[in-house]
């Protein structure tokens, strides 16, 4: 061991103290992540409000934490969540097991699961991890009802999925300033 | 019919006499002759895309996605043959799409035309998952699809019954349903209708809804469709197109725990499969089991699970407040203690016991070595109906011990030449018994008898001949049958089926038993409930040791004494009291006690007397499921584990063991089977079951044997007078209790209830005018005797003898035995009730 190599040792040190620093100050100084962050999921609405999942369960299916819990509910003229026969009736995404993986993004049929980048899924309570459907679905945006209500872009299922982009620019003009966009990979 | 078929020295494939010898993809197998080319090939692990074939229905060739390349002598065959309707042939020469390109493309374009009206609708179909189309598609098709235009649709879904739902657009047309409905039930359903691209499956009123969805409950006649089979053409349907309203959007088959089970609904012990999800049952399914059920079961089995999850399960022991009077929560140890101080202090005068008839083989035995040791009493009884001591004697005498190898089977009735069912409505009380006398009647010419009160569907079903009979005089017209009947009964393997309902007929199970002897038919028991056979078995009755052994019999007793680890004549000796003995002695207060599980007081004789009884009686203790007229008169209610949620047996009708596993595990109080109750509660009275799991009281009933040394004389009673008219409304009673009326375990099922038969009261013509009714008109019954309420149902005018009228044992009219307190041969009251609204 030589004389000088405590001070070398400290080389790397008093080198650092002059180069940017990378740490960032979370949560005070909060960055956006890169936009295709897997953050925490978002199920997704129709421009009227309906939502788009159909309670298929192939996100659960897809999953390979089985994180998710879906099930499925009937649609009836009274009471209508969204376009078509069936509806998500219960859904769970358990945050303790979800790896962000986004397989259950590809799985789904409807583009009602996406995923947002918010990331801050963290708690101290294992029951507060488990989101539910109250806690996934998107917010109403202006133009949006509250399900359940009837369908009121089109007269069948069909109209909302091969018409979508169309009813809403219909329906929603002057859309596409606030939450909407956050859906990744639209 | 082996695949290892034996080879001679030159290594040759040797060919029994009625089989043949072809060649599959280039391996030689030796086959039956007439079996089918898909058969044959599924055996050598060969599998062919189907849909329409199945191995219970007979060929249609509907669908054609099972085409192969066949050659015979030399020559290839110039198209694709399907293969579900080619028999095999000596010397052919078969590829399947494994080794024909033309096999493989033949499929493969059947599949895409198949697809070319099939919608996207995947995600949102229940059959998702577990859809031969789909898997097929992915395995026997191709990858993209070349039609373009626009695919046929209809409204959808239509509900054709209560519980099945029918979508065409889905729909592949291969018939499964339509022939199950003609072949297999008998019931007219839905059928093939239109031609060319607009054909569809559905009813005369479906096809007329093109655009506006509603109601398509009609069958093609019109009729409502109330087929107790239906539910079979959910599980058969190889595509979404027939789906089941209670299970619609509930799970997908990966979120199922699925556990092989065995139907709890009757006596036929049916293999079926519970799937759950989180702790509760989606669903239930038959399982394939050849001897017992096929692949079928009836709606009952299949849909009747909701009262597992009923809201008014006993789920905590409860003990009534000598104070308040009423029942409070408490805990197992106090509730326990309770009824263990209560049932040896009611002891001293006596305490009687109402097992069960839908007990589990270990339940019955542990009520009945309860009984024995820690109430010291042969005052046992698992018949919670009517019931009588000619019966007794007959089921010691021809029933206890027989099995499906020495007795009759499901199989010699298939193979019977002629069956005759006594007291029996064999598609009511056991519909898997119907489906065999049908099939039998299709397939090997079984000629069927009835002797009933009228011809009711299943007589015309099974294609059989009504002996017509006046309720009660039954044990007559055995003893006179027609000389050509007794002739078919004489024939080696011809059958006898008695059901339940011959206990109401003083003399029938005599005249039942003189039958068989003197026409050496073989003799079947059929009871409606699950355990009633295990419950005979394990000899939960007043002369019945469990085992085959009798009371009376000493060394029988001293054998069980040994067994048991007694003390010398610790086991009672006095023969018991049977149901109503006991009800009666403790509406007169001669019981000290009553330990009840699991019975209905309105399935009992006499209701009245059942409530006073429990009333009367010093101590009642309760094990139940769910909350009744008993736990509301009981000093202990214990809760217990519906069939679901324990493991056990059920001795069938034919005295086959069918044991199960437990299919659905709870976390509640209701865990424990009646055995592990009994048992804690006997140690609690100083004794000791050995029955604290269902195994350990099969490990205990295997330990004691069967002896099968109680014997009976075949009994002989004689019938009795026939109670005569005196006016002109009156009439003799004929009854029966409908598969679907409401029962107990129907609980909560909307959509099984839907599909019960249309409730009538049935008669002549001579009589209703008599009686100055109409068709259609509601007929008002009461009991002949004074007291009793009454029960209003519609007039349907059948071909009942005069003087008699039918009317079903329950249902939302009214209960016969619980509000008329008659039953089957008593007289009736018949007047107007004003036309129906
Ligand atoms: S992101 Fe991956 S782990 Fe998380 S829920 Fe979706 S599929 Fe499951
Ligand atoms: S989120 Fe998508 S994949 Fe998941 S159940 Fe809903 S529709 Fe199906
Ligand atoms: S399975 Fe052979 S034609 Fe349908």
């Amino acid at each position: 061991m030589g004389m000088f190599d405590p001070i070398k040792g400290f080389g790397v040190t008093f080198s650092t103290m002059f180069k940017k620093t990378v740490t960032e100050q979370y949560p005070e100084d909060f960055r956006a992540t890169a936009p295709r962050y897997h953050g925490r999921h978002q199920l997704n609405r129709h421009p009227d409000g309906l939502e788009k999942c159909v309670g298929c369960e192939l996100c659960a299916w897809a999953c390979p934490a089985d994180a998710i819990f879906v099930e499925g509910g009937d649609n009836t003229e009274d009471e209508r969540y969204s376009p078509g026969e069936r509806y998500g009736k219960d859904y769970q995404i358990n945050y303790l097991r979800c790896i962000g993986c986004g397989l259950c993004i590809e799985a789904c049929p409807t583009r009602s699961l996406t995923m947002v980048n918010f990331y801050e899924l963290a708690d101290d309570d294992r029951q507060r991890l488990i989101y539910t459907k109250e806690d996934l679905l998107a917010p109403l945006l202006p133009g949006m009802e509250q399900p359940p209500h009837p369908m009121r872009l089109g007269d069948n299922e069909q109209d909302y999925y091969t018409k979508g982009p169309q009813l809403a620019r219909e329906a929603l003009p002057a859309s596409g300033q606030s939450g909407q966009s956050k859906e990744a990979g639209q | 019919m082996t695949l290892a078929a034996d080879r001679n020295h030159e290594g040759e494939l040797e060919v029994p006499e009625g089989y043949v010898k072809l060649t599959i993809d280039g391996l030689e197998v030796v086959a039956p002759q007439g079996e089918l080319i898909i058969r044959t090939a599924e055996r050598l692990g060969i599998q062919v895309p189907r849909f329409c074939d199945h191995p219970l229905l007979d060929p249609a060739g509907a669908c054609r996605q099972c085409l192969v390349e066949v050659e015979m002598g030399g020559r290839p065959m110039p198209k694709p043959q399907a293969s579900c309707t080619v028999p095999v042939a000596d010397g052919m020469v078969v590829k399947t799409q494994h080794t024909s390109p033309v096999a493989d493309k033949a499929q493969q374009g059947v599949m895409e035309l198949l697809l070319i009206n099939h919608p996207l609708d995947c995600p949102i179909c229940d059959k998702g998952g577990e859809c031969p189309l789909q898997n097929q598609a992915m395995s026997n098709g191709r990858a993209e699809s070349r039609f373009v235009d626009t695919k046929r649709t209809f409204p959808k879904p239509l509900p054709i019954s209560s519980q099945v739902l029918l979508d065409r657009e889905r729909c592949v047309l291969c018939q499964r349903c339509t022939r199950f409905s003609n072949e297999i039930a008998g019931d007219p359903f839905i059928e093939l209708l239109e031609r060319g691209a607009g054909q569809q499956i559905g009813t005369s009123a479906t096809a007329a809804i093109a655009d506006e969805a509603e109601s398509a409950a009609n069958t093609i006649e019109g009729k409502p469709f109330q087929s107790y089979f239906s539910g079979n053409t959910i599980q058969i349907c190889p595509v979404g197109a027939l789906t089941s309203a209670a299970y619609r959007f509930r799970s997908r088959p990966f979120d199922l725990v699925s556990t092989p089970s065995i139907c709890e609904g009757c006596s036929s012990g049916c293999a079926e499969r519970v799937d759950t999800r989180r702790g509760k049952i989606m669903r239930k399914l038959a399982s394939n089991d050849p001897e017992v059920n096929e692949e079928w079961i009836c709606d009952k089995g299949r849909f009747s699970f909701p009262y597992v999850a009923a809201a008014d399960r006993v789920l905590r022991p409860q003990v009534r407040n000598a104070e308040t009077g009423k029942l409070e929560d408490a805990s197992w140890t106090e509730a326990l203690r309770v009824a263990a101080e209560g049932l040896t202090a009611a002891r001293e005068r006596g305490v009687g016991v109402l097992a069960s008839g839908r007990s589990t083989l270990e339940d019955a035995y542990a009520y009945s070595k309860f009984a024995r040791i820690a109430l010291r009493t042969n005052d046992i009884d698992f018949r919670a109906r009517a019931h009588s001591a000619e019966e007794l004697d007959f089921l010691t005498a021809k029933v206890l011990g027989t099995n499906p190898e020495t007795g009759v089977s499901f199989a010699s009735i298939e193979q019977a030449p002629a069956v005759l069912c006594v007291a029996l409505e064999p598609e009511d009380e056991s519909p898997i018994v119907f489906l065999r006398l049908r099939k039998a009647a299709r397939k090997s010419g079984t000629k069927v008898f009835h002797l009933a009160s009228w011809t009711s569907p299943a007589v015309t079903k099974t294609f059989g001949t009504l002996l017509p009979a006046v309720p009660g005089e039954e044990p007559k017209e055995l003893d006179h049958l027609d000389s050509a009947v007794r002739d078919q009964l004489s024939a080696p393997g011809a059958v006898l089926l008695v059901g339940e309902r011959a206990a109401e007929v003083p003399g029938l199970y005599s005249a039942v038993a003189r039958l068989a002897e003197s026409t050496g038919a073989k003799l079947a028991w059929i009871p409606r409930r699950a355990g009633e056979r295990g419950a005979l078995e394990a000899g939960a009755l007043p002369t019945l040791l469990p085992g085959g052994r009798a009371v009376a019999d000493a060394a029988a007793r001293t054998e069980l004494e040994t067994a048991w680890g007694l003390e010398a004549g610790a086991l009672p000796t006095e023969q018991g009291k049977d149901t109503a003995d006991i009800l009666r002695a403790a509406a007169d207060g001669e019981l000290g006690g009553l330990l009840v599980g699991g019975v209905d007081p309105d399935d009992l004789p006499d209701p009245a007397l059942a409530r006073t009884a429990l009333r009367s009686a010093g101590f009642v203790v309760s094990l139940e499921v769910r909350h009744s007229a008993v736990t509301e008169l009981a000093d202990v209610v214990l809760p217990v584990a519906a069939a679901p949620e324990k493991d056990g047996s059920f001795v069938n009708w034919e005295g086959r063991h069918r044991p199960f596993e437990i299919a659905l595990h709870r976390s509640d109080g209701a865990t424990l089977p009646d055995c592990r109750v009994l048992d804690t509660l006997a140690i609690e009275m100083d004794a000791d079951l050995f029955t604290q799991t269902p195994k350990a009281a099969t490990e205990d009933l295997l330990r004691i044997g069967y002896a099968g040394t109680a014997v009976a004389a075949a009994p002989n009673a004689q019938p009795s007078e026939q109670p005569t008219r005196s006016k002109p409304n009156q009439a003799v009673l004929a009854t029966w209790r409908e598969l679907l009326d409401g029962g107990s375990l129907q609980a909560d099922e909307p959509a099984l209830a839907g599909t019960a038969r249309t409730r009538c009261v049935r008669m002549s013509a001579n009589t209703a005018t008599e009686a100055g009714l109409r068709k259609g008109e509601l007929a008002v019954l009461s009991a002949a005797v004074d007291g009793g309420g009454e029960v209003r149902l519609p007039v349907e005018i059948a071909d009942l003898p005069d003087g008699v009228v039918w009317a079903p044992g329950g249902g939302e009219f009214g209960k016969i035995r619980r509000d008329l307190g008659v039953g089957h041969g008593s007289l009736v009251v018949l007047r107007g009730g004003g036309s129906q609204a």
